[in-house]
């Protein structure tokens, strides 16, 4: 027939990135979806693993001990100031992998994806995503998109997963603190839970705080290189500090004493927990990390995180102690001596 | 008790409604001055619940912490 | 933070703690209440009783709203946010209180209920004007200090002339609780509990004055100073109320003169006295039925009485038998005395009243200070 000489093999009308909404249709495996994986996540992401656009990504390996971890990321607001839903994405999953002393190699990503949610919106979280995977040198190498009915979703909710390789001779656990280590971590703490509340429209305060999401990584390499046998590392997400250590001390059976003059928390952080009766050791970090080490090494750590723009602001906040109770505990400013005890349910702001 | 959670803070602006802005170490917050009268810029309040309770007297702060100064000078000669 | 952390400065405590250690008679124990969950909070925060004589003993008062509304009031919110069409506005406080059956505002909001959390009176007004279609309920608590905020509220309502706006009334008094205290029997008579003095309330003083302590301090013989909620606040009040026994006096003394004038804050008070007037009585949890001790909207403002807009059943509800909730919140038990703290009762899973906000004596003492051996003697020995 006349007309069909002009029909191109696969073609469809450019997705429109600037008024278009994700759409049933983008997850139910036909034309859409594979548009919308081309001209979005596949541009964003593009790689020599992803290009032969294979239901799995094929990759070499090396000898030695590897890692895997998976981490689910919800957040309102998806943009905020330092990040968005996607560079999150990304650093969260590198700084699991890398909490173990790896070196992360390679990501995965998997988006729920809500009907109505706006493309520009979705085009503006995978840059993100892409950009941090470059700047980390992780690859994002394969992923998956679903589509779910307008109502069932917040937007858009990503899981990332990552495999890293552990350099040989390491061997950090959250079981190996010992009585008389030294508790490091690498900066400010609750810097991401208070730019995360000021935006929450009841909460209505303003701040100049930015969240401090970055991939520790590069950081996490130096500290092992320079001290190798590192006990502890974590990243205090969730729960903040407090809720690290508890798991840590839990897990190790050690107590713990912190001294909080040793703390390094940002004034408006401070100022913001006063408001809400919150306390800045329970609110989540995305960009910091703690870590445990013998006490010889723990100046030569701590000058080795200093020389990373990363760990500027870090800082020895503590001790590990024999504790059969496992208490942490805070030697306070004042004189006095407190338990820092594991968060009871969601820390709600009080009046009272 | 619930009285417990207010914290002192400096008024930065007046606004609408008799309304201000309170900054508390770069922290921002509207609050209402319902509750309080003759209020200015410079001002520190004692904020509860998004309200100025009560204005702060700075010299009767100043004097407080003479008194602990005092008792530490007290210390010291004893 | 300028007056904030000038009032947290550790070289200073140590100084007071210097001139406490070195002015209390070692021949005598000093038995003293914080009326205030405020101060109870900072005594733990910042492990105050550390700094202090082995005879010094803080015994924690029943100064935390949250502790002592009764269940059935709780009980009451809950079933009023289950109604269609119905936003109920509470602050975070008393979201988490579990009632009998276990149930929370939480809970209840988990399962669908339209429960909202705000940060001030002004927001439930906001919400009411946002949502004209439903009714808004604001879930009111707490004493002298949160009640003039409530207040403004209504009068807003009024003037905005908003016919969706409640208020779900629990303003409840210090002073009347004060005297339930120094009146109840094991103090009076039975001498089970020994109170040599009170550091008096911080913000609620604001409000009211230093004035309505001075019949403690005459007709119980009993020194009040009243004390900011900053811990050097609290130092100083423990060692002016050392000064006043040692000298046999028993008056108000004001720490807090920054905030707290002898009259308080006037216009706050007749904001509070034209829209709320007494209760003949409100039980209080742990204590009881406690005469006068709380508010109630004056029929003028009916149409913003959540009370008289709703059904709500005059419900009580007993505690857990094993919880010693009541006795702690009178002074004559301390949590660790209770057979159930730590065990059954905990932050996570909390029976009583005092395990519930963390303001309340088993929560504090949980929370920061159960590492520390019972080196400090109950009150009751004596």
């Amino acid at each position: 027939m006349s007309g069909t000489g002009k029909i191109k093999p696969g073609y469809a009308r450019s997705l429109d990135l600037k008024h278009g909404c994700i759409e049933m249709a983008h997850g139910s495996g036909g034309r859409a979806m594979a548009q919308l994986i081309n001209q979005l996540f596949l541009a964003a992401f593009d790689n020599e693993f992803l290009r032969p656009m294979n239901d799995q990504a094929s990759f070499p390996v090396f000898n030695g001990r590897m890692v895997m971890s998976t981490d689910s990321h919800v957040i309102t607001p998806l943009f905020f100031p330092g990040g968005d839903i996607g560079s999150l994405s990304v650093h969260g999953t590198i700084n699991d992998v890398a909490m173990s002393g790896a070196k992360p190699c390679y990501l995965a990503a998997s988006f729920i994806l809500e009907e109505g949610f706006p493309l520009s919106d979705l085009k503006r979280i995978a840059d993100s995503m892409a950009q941090a995977a470059r700047a980390a040198r992780v690859p994002i190498v394969t992923g998956d998109t679903k589509v779910v009915e307008k109502g069932s979703g917040d937007g858009v909710f990503i899981t990332t997963t990552g495999i890293g390789m552990v350099p040989d001779g390491i061997n950090i656990s959250s079981e190996n603190a010992r009585p008389g280590d030294k508790i490091l971590v690498s900066g400010t703490l609750g810097d991401h839970g208070i730019c995360i509340m000021s935006l929450r429209e009841n909460l209505s305060f303003h701040t100049s705080i930015k969240s401090d999401t970055a991939a520790l990584h590069d950081l996490v390499a130096d500290m092992v290189a320079a001290v190798p046998s590192i006990h502890v590392m974590r990243d205090p997400t969730r729960g903040g500090i407090a809720t690290a250590l508890n798991e840590i001390a839990l897990q190790s059976s050690v107590g713990m004493m912190l001294h909080e003059n040793q703390l390094p928390i940002h004034e408006q952080v401070n100022a913001a927990c006063e408001f809400l009766g919150f306390d800045p050791l329970y609110i989540a970090n995305e960009g910091k990390l703690v870590a445990i080490c013998a006490a010889e090494d723990a100046e030569n750590l701590l000058k080795t995180m200093r020389t990373h723009p990363l760990g500027e602001k870090a800082a020895i906040i503590g001790e590990v102690i024999e504790d059969s109770h496992c208490f942490v505990q805070m030697q306070t400013r004042f004189g006095g001596k407190r338990i820092v005890d594991w968060l009871s349910g969601e820390q709600l702001p009080r009046i009272c | 008790m619930l009285m417990c959670l207010a914290i002192p803070a400096c008024i930065e602006q007046l606004t609408a409604d008799n309304h201000a802005i309170v900054n508390l170490a770069g922290i921002r917050k509207e609050i209402s001055l319902a509750l309080v009268e003759d209020i200015v810029p410079g001002d520190y309040v004692i904020v509860h619940v998004g309200f100025a309770l009560q204005k702060l007297d700075p010299i009767e702060a100043e004097h407080t912490l003479a008194l602990f100064a005092e008792l530490s000078a007290f210390n010291q000669n004893s | 933070m300028k007056y904030i952390d000038e009032f947290r400065d550790g070289a200073l405590a140590r100084k007071i703690a210097a001139s406490i250690a070195a002015e209390v008679n070692s021949q005598h124990d000093y038995h003293f209440m914080e009326f205030c969950g405020g101060h109870t909070h900072a005594i733990s925060r910042y492990g105050i009783v550390d700094l202090l004589p082995d005879n010094v003993h803080m015994i924690h008062g029943p100064g935390c709203p949250v502790c002592i509304l009764p269940i059935g009031r709780v009980e009451n919110a809950i079933q009023l946010a289950q109604t269609p069409q119905l936003i109920l506005c509470s602050y975070g406080d008393m979201l988490r209180i579990p009632t009998a059956s276990g149930m929370s505002l939480l809970k209840a909001k988990a399962q669908g209920a339209d429960i909202r959390m705000i940060h001030s009176s002004a927001d439930a007004i906001k919400i009411a004007q946002e949502n004209p279609r439903h009714q808004v309920v604001f879930f009111a608590i707490g004493f002298e200090t949160t009640t003039p905020p409530t207040a403004v509220a209504i009068k807003q309502a009024q003037a905005l002339g908003l016919s969706n706006f409640s208020v779900f009334c629990n303003h409840v008094l210090t002073p009347s609780a004060i005297s339930h205290i120094l009146q109840s029997p094991e103090v009076r008579q039975l001498n089970l509990i020994r109170l040599d003095g009170f550091i008096g309330p911080a913000h609620v003083s604001t409000v009211i004055g230093s004035r309505p302590y001075e019949y403690f301090a005459e007709e119980f013989q009993k020194p009040v100073v009243i004390a900011g909620f900053e811990p050097l606040d609290v130092m100083q009040a423990i060692l002016m109320l050392i000064r006043q026994l040692n000298q046999g006096r028993a008056e108000v003394e004001n720490e807090f003169t920054r905030a707290v004038l002898p009259n308080g804050n006037i216009k706050a008070q007749m904001l509070v006295a034209e829209v709320f007037e007494l209760r003949r009585t409100f039980e209080w949890r742990g204590l009881g039925l406690v005469p006068y001790s709380a508010l109630k909207i004056k029929s003028a403002y009916a149409d913003f009485d959540a009370e008289q807009r709703f059904p709500m059943p005059a419900l009580s509800i007993a505690d857990n038998k094993a919880c010693e909730c009541g006795a702690i919140l009178r002074g004559v038990k301390k949590p660790q005395d209770c057979k159930i703290f730590g065990t059954v009762c905990t932050p996570e899973n909390p029976i009583g009243s005092c395990m519930v906000s963390s303001e309340g004596a088993c929560a504090a003492h949980y929370s920061y200070g159960r590492f520390r051996a019972e080196k400090h003697v109950t009150a009751k020995e004596h």
